[in-house]
């Protein structure tokens, strides 16, 4: 019976089927798991920083405009930035924003009438917005990625 | 009631989200190799140029008015869809992806008004992706479409057209006033002897009658003519059916001549059809070999050949496939010829689980067969097509297609995401 066997063969190729563990599962002999009860899915990475994987892109940061002399609010270069376009951008986010036909990322200052583009970088002067300028928003940051250098 | 999504002129939009410097910029995208001109922005629209105009015929009015070019890029405009296609399936549970840009929602039972929810569809796509789009919604997928014709090209309506939103007279004037061939499902040529029989325009067809359009034209139109009065005829479909047959087939960056390139080009297309047929879970019962020369040039000799050949068995192995796609082209393979375009199909698919034995054929080990087409499948998933392939595939592929004006691929590539500053 070639077919069937070739059937089941490739069904149990697939990796996914392998790799899930899936709660309940029988035990078929021997002394039954102690933690199959506890059993839970495995963290995964893009569960937890890429909820909306069909609006999250990555972008990569080129310079040092976001580097900050406060350790955690310092994105280095090269850093890959996790950006969702999905989630509306409000004051004190990282977001990247397109400025004279280019895209830039820095922190949205947006107080009352008052918008600006921050720099994390002292050295770079913020960028603020005239009245009646228009700011486009691409996407949010919601984190960012480094590999030791 | 039945939406219909579609992205306006989507290879462009997608190319423009990732470079802001082509906003309001004249902008083509060209099929492959850079023959024609598949994608038009607006304002290239306004130019004159036509869908489907060869690039070489207006290369130089596209130098004097600054038109920039690109290849197309299927690598992310593929991704970008899915995007799109994702987001839509928030809003209903039934979808049926027509097209790589266009995408039916059924919207039965779905509560609140339903301009609303156009609106929020546009918005929502907009900021999740970048792109824009229309929504045309109506009572039957024909009037979907035709109320996306009238979001997309009537400023007034703002991108989102609702049929039962407008009142009986001026559904018969946008009716009157747009010509039959723009009605889904009639072609240019269906249209011309529409007009013979003096149906100009959308409401013309839809006053004809039925069974006349039936026995005159076919059952086809007949159900547009339906569907354009209000009776559902053309049901959505939520799964889409397997292919009946798997093609892969392109035209060479330039003239080849011999037997070794064509058996480069057809090796790599076999394997690549072979892919997709696995993926589907297919094995095809045939196999198909095409090469010939270019018909516009005529003062070349001129040759092409089509041939079919069975299976004695099913199959969804790339070696079994390739190796008889090379005997074939062996076969029929001319010398002396200037080859630009050559292809393979797969045919008489069958499910790849109900493979009969066979009594006489001493095949390798299917089981082998399967695990190592699976390790290949995988390995060229992670590390990219066409990374691992057999050696008839050749390597230096000096016949690949040309992509002058190819763009990064922004959203499938490590080492092509954007950078900012």
């Amino acid at each position: 019976m070639k077919q069937i066997l070739h059937g089941l063969f490739a069904a149990a190729l697939t990796p996914s089927r392998l790799l899930l563990p899936v709660v309940g599962n029988k035990v078929p002999a021997g002394f039954p798991s102690p933690a199959e009860d506890w059993a839970e899915e495995r963290t995964d990475l893009n569960q937890r920083y890429v909820p909306h994987p069909e609006t999250t892109y990555f972008i990569q940061v080129c310079g040092d405009s976001m580097t900050s002399p406060i350790a955690e609010r310092s994105i280095p270069n090269n850093a890959m930035l996790i950006v969702d376009r999905g989630r509306e951008a409000k004051h004190n986010d990282i977001v990247v924003a397109l400025l004279d036909d280019e895209y830039t990322v820095k922190r949205l200052y947006q107080r009352g009438n008052r918008l600006a583009l921050l720099a994390e970088n002292p050295s770079y002067q913020p960028m603020v917005l005239n009245e009646g300028q228009e700011l486009g928003i691409w996407g949010v940051v919601t984190a960012w990625i480094m590999e030791p250098q | 009631m039945i939406a219909l999504v579609d992205v306006n002129n989507f290879y462009v939009s997608c190319q423009r989200v990732f470079e802001p410097k082509l906003e309001g910029k004249p902008v083509v995208v060209l099929s492959n190799n850079d023959g024609c001109c598949i994608a038009r922005s607006a304002e290239v629209k306004a130019f004159g140029v036509r869908m489907g105009q060869p690039w070489h015929q207006i290369q130089d009015f596209a130098k004097q008015h600054g038109i920039i070019a690109y290849s197309s890029n299927f690598a992310l405009y593929a991704d970008m869809s899915n995007r799109v296609m994702t987001i839509l399936s928030r809003y209903s549970p039934h979808r049926e992806v027509y097209s790589i840009d266009e995408c039916f929602l059924g919207l039965d039972g779905i509560p609140g008004d339903l301009t609303e929810l156009g609106r929020d569809i546009r918005k929502t796509v907009l900021q999740g992706t970048g792109l824009p789009v229309c929504v045309g919604i109506g009572p039957t997928k024909t009037l979907a479409k035709f109320c996306n014709h009238l979001a997309k090209k009537r400023p007034q309506f703002a991108g989102v057209c609702e049929w039962s939103k407008l009142d009986a007279e001026s559904q018969l004037r946008v009716m009157q006033e747009v010509e039959v061939g723009e009605v889904w499902g009639v072609g240019r040529r269906l249209s011309s002897s529409l007009n013979k029989e003096e149906i100009y325009s959308v409401a013309d067809l839809q006053r004809a009658d039925p069974e006349t359009i039936r026995s005159r034209y076919s059952v086809v139109l007949e159900r547009t003519v339906r569907e354009l009065q209000e009776q559902p005829c053309i049901e959505l479909e939520d799964t889409a059916p397997d292919k009946q047959q798997i093609m892969c087939s392109r035209s060479f960056g330039r003239n080849v001549f011999t037997e070794q390139e064509l058996s480069e080009a057809i090796s790599t297309y076999a394997a690549r059809a072979a892919e997709k047929l696995r993926s589907q879970k297919s094995a095809a019962g045939a196999l198909a070999v095409f090469i010939c020369t270019s018909p516009f040039r005529e003062k070349d000799p001129q040759y092409s050949k089509h041939v079919v050949v069975p299976l004695s068995q099913p199959s969804d192995d790339t070696l079994l496939l390739t190796r008889a796609a090379l005997w074939v082209l062996k076969r029929i393979y001319r010398h002396g010829y200037a080859y630009v375009k050559a292809g393979v199909m797969l045919l008489d698919l069958q499910p790849n689980t109900a493979i009969q034995g066979h009594l006489f054929l001493q095949s390798a080990d299917p089981l082998k067969r399967a695990c190592l087409n699976d390790t290949m499948d995988r390995i060229n998933q992670h590390w990219g097509r066409g990374m691992l392939r057999l050696a008839s595939a050749g390597t230096d592929h000096k016949w690949k297609m040309r992509q002058v004006h190819l763009s990064p691929c922004w959203t499938t590539r490590w080492e092509d995401v954007p950078k900012v500053r």
